[in-house]
């Protein structure tokens, strides 16, 4: 089916004002919420989404399946919270040093695991960060149980003072915004559509010429990268980093949110995490086991939808819409 | 340092290791066979113990019966979950299975976390087991000696059945071709749900050495889990012996450290996985597929 230019502009014209009516939807939501929801809870939803879809990336995009994304949360978590607390840095400073720590773990485990693919990735990537996570445990900084608690937030650029919870809100809901359309844009590079076809034939890739593993190293410390900001953010905005943060069921918490959300798809892990982060705070008032009903939602997505609730979503409109058009 | 307790920490290492041989030859059995890591077998380990347990607590069943029931028990349960879940992802990306998995293995801890908490139930050693032998360097404690023993037989036994046995070249055979070993009339599809159930069987009975030694706890399996996760990149699925050998030399390895330098017991193995990964990708006797 061969579409003539005119036609094809028209379509990404469309595009365009589609992304643009959705960002200023976005937008709207976001400024509004703080007044419906209590706004650290929303801190705590918009951390969970950006985290997941700084893995979304990762496996969306590249086919990677990553066991060990906590390290990089929580190596920004710990870090932000230890140079804002006891070094005094700055908000803008300590969550630069939480990010630059967590891409540097990112080059670190990318460069050892990325020699593997599937699922020997996985289990060295969960290993990986199950060193991490002894570190976090041994090491004096982290005080252990306890973790870093009573972070201060400080004031944005010296001048606004974020201990206000609204404050810190808009704050955390801006950098949540750069960083989901730092993804979007990731995805519709020429950097994104060489990933997915790594995924769907690395062979013929290779074959092509391009340089496979340093493409998928950029894209798992992209990932990394933001799974620190996201780390970090949570840490300053929350005021705590504990081991729960770098632990195994932070990284299965998020595999568990972009596959609910639907992976591939751009607003998908949003939708998982808000789901997620919203279930765990409700079944915990309620003394429901959290890891029995996270393993049955594990299960009934792999046997009944695989796709997700925004892929399925989006298949069953696209079938439909096919089906209209053969009619028509 | 007294050479007693360097002696002490190595047996300790050797009865890791033997557990970590058990579970990843578990692992490597049912990968060969269905292509997916079992990332349940940290719980069927966990399941191993806590039914032991609870056949002594409710019904007055001792260690001796347990370790015959448990691991059956165990390798029941696997064999239905193999019918009723994941044999409906053979045809998916690996991947699903792997997660398939992990949901399951979510499932059976949090439950018995939920009932149970995460302190450990006291089991004692077995009654003729309870003494030790002074062997002048070092004590040696009659039920350690004894789980060494158990698990080495079953490590040995199983080798021997898959590599010497008529069952065992059926089950090599549809390793490799599937489809094949299916037209020469073979049941392929009840082997590897027998596999599985083996498979699971040996993590099961892992669990019921280790109750005596450690406290049967809720926890016990994810614990071990990622241990032996470490242990199976570092060994690599290729062969069974390789399994074994890689599990026991791991866990001497780690308690070896616990002597030196006890702050990176922990980190040992996974320092080693690391160093592996950089000279040898596809693991010591590992396969490049």
């Amino acid at each position: 089916m061969a579409l003539d230019l005119g036609e094809a502009q028209a379509s990404a014209a469309r595009t365009r004002g589609v992304g643009r009516l959705g960002l200023a939807l976005a937008i709207a939501i976001l400024a509004v919420a703080p007044f419906v929801v209590y706004p650290v809870f929303l801190m705590d939803v918009l951390c969970m989404a950006l985290f997941a879809c700084a893995f979304n990336l990762l496996i969306g995009g590249g086919g990677l399946l990553s066991f060990g994304h906590a390290a990089f949360f929580g190596a920004g978590a710990y870090i932000a919270a230890e140079t804002a607390k006891q070094f005094g840095f700055p908000f803008e400073l300590a969550m630069l040093s939480g990010i630059a720590s967590a891409t540097f773990l990112g080059l670190l485990f990318g460069v050892i695991a990325i020699r593997r693919q599937g699922l020997f990735f996985a289990m060295i990537t969960l290993a990986l960060a199950q060193a991490v996570y002894f570190l976090a445990l041994r090491l004096p900084f982290t005080h252990s149980e306890d973790g870093i608690q009573a972070v201060p937030r400080g004031r944005l650029l010296g001048i606004v003072d974020l201990g206000n919870n609204l404050a810190m809100y808009y704050v955390a809901a801006a950098i949540f915004l750069l960083g989901y359309l730092l993804v979007a844009r990731v995805w519709r590079s020429p950097f994104g559509q060489v990933l997915r076809a790594i995924k769907d034939n690395q062979p013929r890739m290779i074959s092509l010429g391009y340089p496979v593993d340093r493409y998928k190293l950029l894209n798992f410390v992209l990932s990394a990268a933001l799974a620190g900001v996201a780390g970090s953010l949570k840490a300053i905005a929350i005021g705590l980093a504990t081991l729960t943060d770098v632990d195994f069921t932070t990284s299965t918490a998020v595999v568990l949110m972009v596959l609910l959300g639907g992976m591939g798809t751009l607003l998908g892990p949003v939708i998982g995490a808000i789901l997620i982060v919203s279930m765990d705070e409700y079944l915990a008032g309620i003394g429901v086991p959290v890891p029995v009903v996270v393993g049955v939602i594990f299960v009934l997505i792999i046997l009944v939808f695989r796709r997700g609730i925004l892929g399925e979503a989006i298949y069953h409109w696209e079938r439909w819409q096919a089906r209209v058009a053969l009619r028509g | 340092m007294s050479l007693t307790a360097l002696f002490g920490q190595l047996l300790l290492g050797l009865i890791n290791g033997s557990f970590y041989a058990m579970l990843s030859l578990g692992l490597a059995i049912i990968f060969g066979l269905l292509a997916i890591v079992n990332a349940a077998q940290g719980a069927f380990y966990m399941l191993g113990a806590f039914v032991a347990w609870m056949l002594l607590q409710y019904l007055g069943i001792g260690y001796w019966w347990a370790l015959l029931l448990a691991p059956l028990a165990v390798g029941i349960i696997g064999m239905i979950l193999e019918r009723t879940l994941i044999a409906r992802v053979y045809n998916l990306n690996h991947l699903y299975g792997l997660l398939l998995t992990l949901g399951v293995f979510q499932i059976i801890q949090g439950m018995f976390v939920h009932w149970y908490g995460t302190s450990g139930q006291p089991y004692g050693d077995p009654v003729g087991l309870t003494g030790g032998y002074n062997l002048g360097f070092m004590f040696l404690p009659a039920y350690r000696a004894w789980v060494v023993g158990v698990s080495l037989v079953f490590c040995f036994g199983t080798w021997y059945g898959i590599e010497k046995t008529r069952l065992g070249a059926y089950l090599r055979a549809a390793t490799e071709n599937p489809m094949l070993v299916r037209a020469f009339g073979i049941n392929v599809p009840r082997m590897v749900t027998l596999t599985f159930g083996g498979g699971v069987a040996l993590a099961g009975l892992a669990g019921v050495l280790a109750a005596p030694i450690y406290q049967v706890n809720p926890m016990m399996g994810a614990n071990i889990l990622i241990t032996v996760f470490a242990v199976v990149v570092i060994g690599g699925f290729g062969s069974i012996l390789g399994s074994i050998v890689t599990g026991l030399a791991l866990g001497v390895l780690e308690g070896f450290s616990k002597v030196f330098y006890p702050e990176a017991s922990n980190m040992v193995i996974f320092a080693v996985m690391i160093i592996v990964l950089m000279v040898k990708p596809a693991g010591l006797f590992g396969r490049e597929r």
